[in-house]
C-alpha cells in the first residue's frame, strides 16, 4: 500500500505536471523536497539526543517501569501482545503523556524508542507488528490536553477567548482516539479471520 | 487561560528537573547514562533520512504539479454538501500529509475569518486533535527499518477522516455556527 501510494504520488503529480504545464516548479519541487527531508532529519539530532539521553536516565532510575506499571490497567488491554514489564510499556506510555501535552519533539523520540522495542519483541523482522499498528493509530490521533501552538497563534490573532478550544480539541481528540482503536481492532479482527497474524 | 500557559512553559523543566533529581536519587551514573543515550539519537536521525527524502519529494511533486489542489476542488463540494465549510477541507486533506503546510493553512483560516469565527474555531480544533499521519509513520517506521508498513496506513488515515468529522460535529455542538 505505501509503495502504491508513494509512486503514485509521483506520477500524478508529473503527469499532471506535463498537462498544466507547471513542469517548472515540479522540477524545484523535486530537490526542496529532498533538501527539506535532509533538513528535519539534521534538525531531529538536538532533540534525539537529549530526549534520548534523559530516557536512559530515566529508564536506568526505574522510573519508565514505573510509568509502566502505572498505566497497566489501560496499556494491558490495548497492547495485549507486550508483556506487563518490558521496557515497550514505559516508552509507550511516556510518548502518550508527551503527546497530550503538545511537546510534539519529546514524543518523537519515545515513540520511536517504543518502536525500537516493540520491533524487538517482534523478532526484529521488517514487518509492522500487531502492537506497532495500534500505536501507531493512538499516536496519530493522540488525546491532547493542551494544544500549545494553536493556542499561541489564535493569541496573536486577537481572539477574545485563545483557550476555548481546548475543550473541543479535548472531546475530539478522546474520541478520535477511541474511534481510532476500534479501527485498528476491525483491520486486526479481519487479518486473523483470514488466517494471518 | 494564564494557568494553560503556565504549565506548557514550566511543565518541560519541571520533567527534566524530576528525571535528574530522581536518578540522583537512585545513584545512576547520570552524566554518563545521559551521554550513552545521546549516542542512540544521532543514529536515528541518520537512518530516517532516506525514508524522509522518499516520501517528501513525492509529496512535493504531488503538490507543486498542482494536481492536490485538484483533488481539493473536486472534493470540495461532495464535503460541502454535509454541511462542513469547504474553506477548511484543504486543511483537513493536507493535515494528513504534511504539517507544515497544515499550520500554515491554520494560521492563514484564523487570520482571515478570525479565531472566534465557526471557522476559526473549527480550524485550531482540527489542528489541535490530529496529527501529521504520513509523516509520524514515515519517521517512526524508518528510525527502526521497518518496511512493510501492513495495515498502519489504512487505519491511519481512516482515523485522521474521522478526527476531522468528530472536530466539526463537537465544535458544531459547543459553539453552533
Amino acid at each position: 500500500m505505501v509503495n502504491i501510494i508513494w509512486v503514485m504520488m509521483a506520477l500524478i503529480g508529473i503527469v499532471f505536471a506535463a498537462v498544466n504545464g507547471t513542469m517548472d516548479e515540479v522540477n524545484a519541487a523535486i530537490f526542496k523536497g529532498a533538501k527539506e527531508a535532509v533538513t528535519i532529519s539534521i534538525g531531529m539530532i538536538s532533540i534525539l539526543v537529549f530526549w534520548l539521553g534523559l530516557m536512559k536516565i530515566a529508564e536506568e532510575a526505574g522510573l519508565l517501569k514505573a510509568l509502566g506499571t502505572l498505566a497497566k490497567p489501560i496499556v494491558k488491554r490495548l497492547f495485549p501482545e507486550v508483556p506487563p514489564n518490558h521496557p515497550a510499556m514505559g516508552y509507550i506510555v511516556s510518548n502518550m503523556i508527551a503527546n497530550m501535552f503538545g511537546l510534539g519533539n519529546a514524543a518523537t523520540p519515545m515513540g520511536i524508542k517504543a518502536m525500537e522495542e516493540l520491533k524487538k519483541l517482534n523478532g526484529n523482522k521488517d514487518v509492522a507488528s500487531r502492537s506497532m499498528v495500534t500505536f501507531l493509530a493512538i499516536n496519530t490521533s493522540s488525546i491532547t490536553l493542551i494544544p500549545a501552538t494553536v493556542i499561541s497563534i489564535r493569541m496573536t490573532y486577537g481572539s477574545a477567548a485563545p483557550g476555548e478550544i481546548i475543550g473541543t480539541t479535548l472531546v475530539a481528540s478522546a474520541l478520535g482516539t477511541i474511534g481510532a482503536v476500534f479501527i485498528d481492532r476491525y483491520y486486526y479482527w479481519k487479518r486473523s479471520r483470514r488466517g494471518g497474524r | 487561560m494564564n494557568f494553560v500557559q503556565l504549565v506548557s512553559i514550566w511543565l518541560i523543566p519541571v520533567t527534566i528537573g524530576l528525571i535528574l533529581l530522581y536518578g540522583t536519587f537512585k545513584k545512576v551514573p547520570t552524566y554518563e547514562a545521559f551521554v550513552e543515550g545521546g549516542k542512540e539519537g544521532i543514529e536515528i536521525a541518520f537512518s530516517v533520512i532516506p525514508y524522509l527524502v522518499g516520501m517528501l519529494v513525492s509529496i512535493s511533486i504531488f503538490r507543486a504539479s498542482g494536481a492536490l489542489d485538484y483533488f481539493m476542488n473536486f472534493l470540495e463540494p461532495a464535503i460541502h454538501l454535509i454541511g462542513i465549510p469547504a474553506e477548511v477541507v484543504p486543511l483537513a486533506m493536507i493535515r494528513t500529509i504534511s504539517g507544515n503546510a497544515a499550520l500554515g493553512m491554520t494560521t492563514d483560516l484564523i487570520a482571515t475569518y478570525g479565531p472566534d469565527s465557526f471557522i476559526g474555531r473549527l480550524a485550531s480544533t482540527i489542528q489541535g486533535s490530529t496529527e501529521t499521519t504520513l509523516y509520524v509513520l514515515t519517521v517512526y517506521f524508518g528510525a527502526v527499518g521497518i518496511k512493510k508498513m501492513g495495515d498502519a496506513l489504512k487505519v491511519g488515515i481512516l482515523a485522521d477522516i474521522l478526527s476531522f468529522i468528530l472536530s466539526f460535529l463537537v465544535v458544531l455542538l459547543v459553539f453552533g455556527r
